[in-house]
């Protein structure tokens, strides 16, 4: 049966759709024309000027600080989530798995604003502290569901027997819970260092004056100065971000 | 057996606890604020008023209601009729270009989507090189333009999602047996009617998961219109974030917050309803959890 052709047209249409704009981001990374315009030959100014740029590597320092401690916070309580809902199927662990659930279909915008205004409500000053809560609460559910995906291939009688055995709690953490579990884990944390890194939505609503990430540095950027510095932060950003993908993808790989 | 209840309590208090603090009780307090006073300080009046609700008959909020629900439902008509036949593509590949052919799909959008959105701004400029090539073929003036306008909302917002609705389209088309095609069309099927009789009834999970994924955050954009869209277009998430930061209106902020989260539950609704519809038709039928595919996820 002859094929239709449509699919495959739709297909190589779509990936030119999806590489257009990053293929001429990275282009115009190294244009030393001021604005995108013409092409004013190939030059590293821009990565140059970056390099000067103070108030960026302060927000890249703190995007930095608060992924690393969001994504500590979210893989202890989703871990932990995980291993309840697995483990004891009660109607509690019926309203945990909605709780867990429900933020994934609330947009951003919405999610951000309610945090908003939790803190105001209990007059609390916008800080790197609230993004790290607001933070840890959307990354919690992804790594509770990569957790959890972890988890229905592991048998629970493992432990049990290993219990009968005569072993204690530490030995069972070290010896079966970490290396039947650790990939997910790891998977999870680097799910949630990525999230919260590409963050802006949320972290914009819940970040006070002069405590900024990357992604709302970018924002108002993009408002002021040269198009041409953000191109060059972006290629930058883009592959710190490849990078840990990458690294993910052997973490996913090596258990399945 | 008391021992295991109280284990479960222990273990299951911080994560339970900190959603409840986090992301219930915040949730309702949205409601909440829309029914107190505005002070002009930007602060929020003591006692409780429906002031704030009369000012979203003002005009200018149906036409951004309204807009952002018809942006909405195009944006996710055109990824379903793209991602269709894309998905198609995908799983019709031999195994090894499948993979591929995914990856390809998923890299772009690990960049920043902040990033991503920048990057069509500058290729729909007025000087871009985009704007110059349609000139060129004569598909454009060259006092058209291109960015700032409804238009380009669209665009970009297709562009944000579409691979969101590839991924859960691509996952039903996987397990879809396409040797019923060729059953189809031996019993005299054209194409396009086994197609639409066979193949897309076989993806329906698949399709309502891209309509959730892709509708719901399309109604909650904010950075889109905000940087692509002009005045003119502005979506509730961009007069959401106004008038919480700018304007420090925060009780209009929360009653459109409220109107958002009222409209959303129209696409959960649905969902929940052919999903029941489903299930009694043909009990066996298993849904998975309409979970994003990655980071990114449901977040841009």
């Amino acid at each position: 049966m002859k094929q239709s052709r449509i699919p495959l047209l739709t297909g190589l249409l779509v990936l030119v759709f999806f590489y257009l704009p990053i293929g001429m981001l990275i282009v115009q990374s190294f244009n030393a024309a001021k604005f995108g315009g013409q092409w004013n030959g190939f030059s590293f100014r821009w990565y140059e000027e970056l390099w000067a740029r103070t108030d960026i590597h302060q927000a890249a320092w703190n995007t930095l600080l608060i992924a690393l401690l969001s994504t500590l916070l979210s893989v202890v309580l989703g871990a932990l989530a995980a291993w309840c809902i697995h483990h004891f199927k009660t109607r509690t662990q019926r309203v945990h798995y909605g709780l867990i659930y429900a933020p994934l279909v609330v947009p951003d915008i919405l999610m951000g604003l309610s945090l908003l205004f939790l803190f105001v409500n209990v007059g609390a000053q916008l800080s790197l502290t609230t993004i790290v809560l607001a933070h840890t609460t959307f990354c919690l559910s992804y790594v509770t569901l990569v957790m959890l995906g972890r988890l229905q291939d592991f048998d629970p009688a493992m432990i049990e027997a290993a219990q009968d055995l005569g072993a204690g709690w530490g030995t069972i953490i070290r010896r079966i819970l970490l290396p039947l579990l650790g990939p997910g884990l790891a998977a999870g944390a680097l799910l949630a260092f990525t999230l919260s890194i590409d963050d802006f939505v949320i972290t914009f609503l819940v970040s006070g004056p002069g405590n900024t990430t990357l992604p709302v540095k970018i924002f108002s950027m993009m408002r002021r100065s040269s198009p041409q510095v953000i191109n060059a932060l972006s290629v930058i950003f883009m592959t710190v971000t490849f990078v840990i993908v990458l690294l993910s993808q052997r973490f996913t790989r090596s258990q399945t | 057996m008391k021992r295991p209840r109280w284990t479960e309590s222990l273990l299951t208090v911080p994560s339970f606890v900190w959603l409840v603090a986090f992301f219930a009780v915040p949730t309702l307090l949205v409601f909440a604020y829309s029914f107190k006073p505005a002070e002009l300080s930007g602060s929020v009046g003591e006692g409780w008023t429906l002031d704030t609700w009369r000012t979203l008959a003002n005009p200018i909020y149906p036409a951004i209601i309204w807009r952002t629900i018809w942006l909405s439902i195009i944006c996710t008509v055109v990824c379903l009729l793209l991602g269709v036949p894309v998905a198609y593509w995908i799983a019709r590949l031999p195994r090894l270009w499948r993979q591929r052919v995914l990856i390809l799909i998923i890299l772009p959008f690990w960049t920043n989507f902040l990033i991503r959105i920048f990057a069509w701004r500058t290729l729909l400029h007025p000087d871009g090189g985009l704007k110059n090539l349609l000139v060129f073929f004569g598909w454009a003036q060259p006092n058209d333009q291109l960015l700032y306008n409804n238009g380009a909302i669209l665009l970009v917002l297709i562009n944000t999602y579409l691979p969101f609705a590839i991924l859960p389209l691509y996952a039903a088309a996987e397990k879809f047996d396409f040797s019923l095609l060729d059953a189809a069309r031996d019993l005299g099927a054209t194409k396009w009617r086994a197609f639409r009789s066979i193949f897309l009834p076989g993806i329906r999970t698949g399709l309502l998961t891209a309509f959730l994924i892709v509708f719901i955050p399309a109604l909650g954009s904010y950075a889109i219109p905000a940087i692509v869209g002009g005045p003119s277009s502005e979506m509730i998430g961009n007069k959401i974030a106004q008038r919480a930061t700018t304007d420090r209106n925060l009780p209009e902020a929360a009653a459109l917050g409220a109107v958002l989260t009222l409209v959303i539950l129209v696409p959960l609704g649905i969902a929940a309803f052919l999903r029941r519809k489903d299930q009694r038709e043909t009990p066996a039928a298993t849904d998975g959890p309409a979970v994003a595919a990655g980071p990114g996820g449901s977040h841009p």
